[in-house]
């Protein structure tokens, strides 16, 4: 027998990083006319990878396909994987229709995370346009149950109305903390809507917050994150400060399928959290 | 109130600062302190664009009245926001509504008052012109954002 | 004939081939080599020397590609078809896994069934290059793909040299070849040398592998002449290299230069067809397709190749964002020579020259980075914009 015989145990059974693990799902909850949230457990004997703020997972619907979507569950809570999503396409619309019971194949957390412990010590301002809010939520939940380690924190928040505003409960019951301070605005709304109308970078000049000492997260659609930057920079915060979360076509989440790349970066593994300064460059090219 | 309790607001307010003291105290010759509870008007669409107002502490809509529709708020205003350019430009008359959404403290600036001290002094003219210019920046570049309506995505979305 | 054990570097006379190829059938489950295929030159399946293209000679130019068959009794006379081991080690098509649905239950399976040893006979420099590439691609960049590895692991490589490049190689400008020079691990090398009525080839081991195969051959002692003709013969070859490419500050180039009006004038020509994607040996991108039976009993995750050159390749809910070809065109190109050094630190490109050829509208890479980086260009022929 020569050496390349030998050469020829295969990895035919390693792990394929492409292969789903499938979750139960335990309850849907409507969130607004287009928006829902899926409540999923891991198959038994399954251990999950603990998830951190800012990350996603690839959701398989069996006959249907595979999306990237972000984890917008309690990160300390490790029984429930809870997914918010917008019905956008046909993954989306066939995760909507998912009842009790249903299998969702899951498999991730991806991505590089929202840097919460580096931003400890520092005030901490969360800005979330419309869908944006869900790939916060983590790092809310983790900064509010980290509440010593951090300066004040201030949740900006806008929608499209008041219809479309997630998490009402949740958003009230932070509203009422006397250790962070919750604005929202909706771009429209009809009589009888007593919040405020405006876009969200109306918020951002009024927003307590020490320039110097100040760590913002920032995600929505890229054109919203665009201008959001462009007020706090305005406010006097280091760009090193500034972290925007981004959003390309993803078909593999590790670094293989190419799809969404944005100049030097997988966004899929170096993002979606990106620190502002880094991928500044890249974000200004049209059509990248 | 008297003058003399709004000269130091008006001095320290953010919209005044870097005007020079002379100037200030023109301002605060035209100045009124007024209150609107909630629901009250500050002004309404048509109305003879009299005033314009700095918001002390409360809330207010910029609102649209649309037939068959009710009451369209456009924009919220807060603490320290300007209510009103209008006046600046004939036929000075508003073309919208601006209601307190709660009890909303304010200082009216009037606008004869106002104009005339500008015509006579431009300086003056040319200082308020510059913060207006800058407001109306902002206001119609936030506007501009709102118009993209950019949480409701493209249509025909098939992801 | 006498068997040489343990030697670095011997000569194998041309009627040694057959014996190599014995060889290698004896010891890996397929052996692959060039071979004709629909006016092609294929990696196929090769069991005599009779099914190697002797004398076969590829003409490229931008756009066009054809074989002759030629007089010259050499084996290895021509570069590259479009085939490139990209296919052999990262399937166009395979199915990944799939899924058995009873109501709400279901069971995965994976569907990647492991492959046999595969030895290929006739690999060029710029194609072990391309796999040096391709294994920082899917083994050394985070997450590592099973199906690439099982695949990689269990090839042996026996090289052949480059001593006749082609209109369209710049391996020499990118530095991986013509001579094996760097690039993937390789187990033979081969060097065909004709000359002094002699015709046969300067076989070098490159792995403990090759040391063992080449226990097995026929071999005689290569003398100094035959070292010093390989030399000659390498650097005449660099030297005759049809494209050049010069990599000195090219990454900065690209990246300064996403608005230069030299994009749109490419995108004037692209058709966004794909094609230099899928001949290129290193492109690495892929989609991954739900197939599902008819009653709903089972689906599949087929992943296949894909392309930048694709409009619906970046696409997220209700837009893409590449929507013009100069994009994508810009996207490809600046990723190949520049983006890529960020990602992997190599630069992406081998110089092998298939997306030239295999243009349609013969759009030349080595041209259009020429004029981002301000360099003259020689106008000739369909390569010309």
């Amino acid at each position: 027998m020569i050496a390349a015989k030998e050469r020829t145990k295969a990895a035919a059974g390693a792990a394929d990083p492409m292969r789903p693990e499938l979750y139960r799902v335990q309850r849907s909850r409507r969130e607004s006319s287009d928006t829902f949230t899926l409540e999923l457990t891991p198959p038994r004997g399954y251990k999950p990878t603990p998830f951190q703020p800012g990350q996603f997972n690839m959701l398989y619907m069996p006959g249907v396909g595979e999306c990237a979507i972000s984890i917008s569950g309690d990160p300390a809570d490790d029984g429930v994987l809870l997914h918010t999503t917008r019905v956008v396409g046909t993954v989306t619309r066939a995760l909507n229709g998912c009842k009790a019971g249903s299998r969702v194949g899951i498999r991730g957390p991806y991505g590089a995370p929202w840097p919460v412990a580096e931003a400890e010590g520092n005030d901490v301002v969360f800005v979330a346009g419309g869908i944006g809010l869900a790939p916060l939520r983590p790092a809310i939940f983790h900064v509010l149950a980290h509440r010593r380690q951090y300066g004040r924190i201030v949740l900006l928040y806008g929608a499209r109305t008041p219809e479309d505003i997630l998490f009402k409960p949740m958003l009230r019951k932070w509203s009422s903390r006397l250790d962070m301070d919750v604005y929202v605005t909706v771009d429209r709304a009809e009589a009888g809507w007593r919040g405020n109308v405006g876009v969200v970078t109306n918020l951002i000049k009024r927003a307590p917050f020490d320039r110097l000492n100040t760590t913002a997260f920032i995600c929505g659609p890229e054109i919203m994150m665009h201008y959001t930057v462009l007020e706090i920079l305005g406010r006097g915060v280091n760009e090193k400060g500034i972290y925007v979360s981004l959003e390309r076509n993803m078909k593999c989440a590790t670094g293989f399928c190419g799809h969404c790349q944005m100049g030097p970066f997988f966004v899929c593994k170096d993002g979606p959290v990106f620190r502002y300064d880094k991928v500044k460059r890249w974000m200004e090219i049209r059509e990248l | 109130m008297t003058i003399h309790d709004l000269e130091p607001i008006l001095r320290e307010h953010p919209f005044f600062n870097g005007m020079s003291d002379e100037h200030v105290r023109i301002l605060v010759g035209c100045a009124k302190n007024i209150r609107c509870n909630e629901g009250d008007f500050f002004c309404r669409f048509g109305k003879k664009a009299d005033e314009f107002y700095i918001i002390r502490n409360g809330k207010v809509n910029i609102e649209i009245d649309i037939p068959q529709q009710g009451s369209m708020t456009i924009q919220t205003l807060e603490d320290g926001d300007i209510v009103g350019w209008s006046w600046l430009f004939p036929p000075y008359k508003w073309n919208f509504d601006a209601r307190a959404l709660q009890l909303t403290r304010a200082i009216s600036l009037d606008a004869d008052c106002l104009r005339n001290k500008c015509e006579l002094d431009h300086d003056l003219g040319y200082e308020l012109m510059k913060r207006f210019s800058a407001m109306m920046m902002e206001r119609l570049q936030a506007t501009r954002l709102q118009l993209l309506d950019f949480y409701a995505g493209p249509a025909g979305a098939k992801g | 004939m006498t068997r040489i054990k343990d030697i670095a570097t011997a000569y194998l006379p041309a009627e040694g081939l057959q014996a190599l190829i014995d060889t290698l059938r004896q010891h890996h489950d397929r052996v692959l080599g060039p071979r004709v295929r629909e006016q092609a030159i294929r990696y196929e399946t090769i069991s005599s020397v009779a099914d190697l293209p002797r004398g076969v000679k590829d003409e490229h130019e931008g756009g066009r590609y054809r074989l002759h068959q030629g007089e010259e009794a050499t084996f290895f006379g021509f570069v590259v078809g479009p085939d490139s081991l990209k296919s052999i080690v990262y399937p166009p098509r395979l199915t990944l896994w799939s899924m058995k649905r009873s109501g709400h239950e279901g069971t995965i399976e994976d569907q990647d069934e492991p492959v046999g040893s595969t030895a290929i006979l006739g690999v060029r420099p710029c194609e072990l290059a391309a796999l040096a590439v391709q294994d920082k691609v899917f083994l050394g960049h985070g997450f590592e793909d099973p199906h690439y590895r099982q695949r990689r692991e269990r090839l042996f490589l026996v090289a052949v040299e480059c001593l006749q490049p082609g209109a369209h190689c710049f391996c020499d400008s990118m530095g991986t070849g013509p001579g094996v020079n760097g690039g993937a691990s390789w187990d033979l090398a081969l060097t065909e040398l004709v000359g002094d009525g002699r015709h046969g080839f300067l076989v070098r081991a490159g792995s403990d592998a090759g040391r063992e195969m080449m226990a097995k051959l026929p071999l005689e002692q290569a003398g100094d002449g035959l070292e010093k003709a390989r030399e000659t013969a390498l650097a005449a070859a660099a030297k005759s290299m049809g494209r050049t490419l010069d990599t000195d500050g090219l990454k900065k180039t690209l990246y300064d230069h996403v608005d230069h009006p030299h994009w749109e004038k490419v995108a004037d020509r692209c058709l966004a067809c794909a094609n230099c994607t899928m001949v290129c040996p290193t492109c690495f991108c892929s989609n991954t397709m739900e197939e599902t039976a008819l009653d709903g009993s089972s689906a599949a995750r087929t992943r296949v190749w894909d392309s930048c050159f694709n409009l619906d390749f970046t696409y997220i809910h209700g837009g893409h964002v590449r929507r013009s070809v100069k994009s994508r065109y810009r996207q490809w190109m600046t990723h190949k020579l520049a983006s890529w050094q960020d990602q992997f630190g190599v630069i992406g490109c081998v110089g092998c020259g298939r997306c030239i050829t295999w243009c349609p509208v013969g759009i030349d890479i080595t041209r259009e980075a020429a004029v981002l980086q301000g360099k003259p260009t020689k106008t000739s022929g369909r390569t010309t914009s």
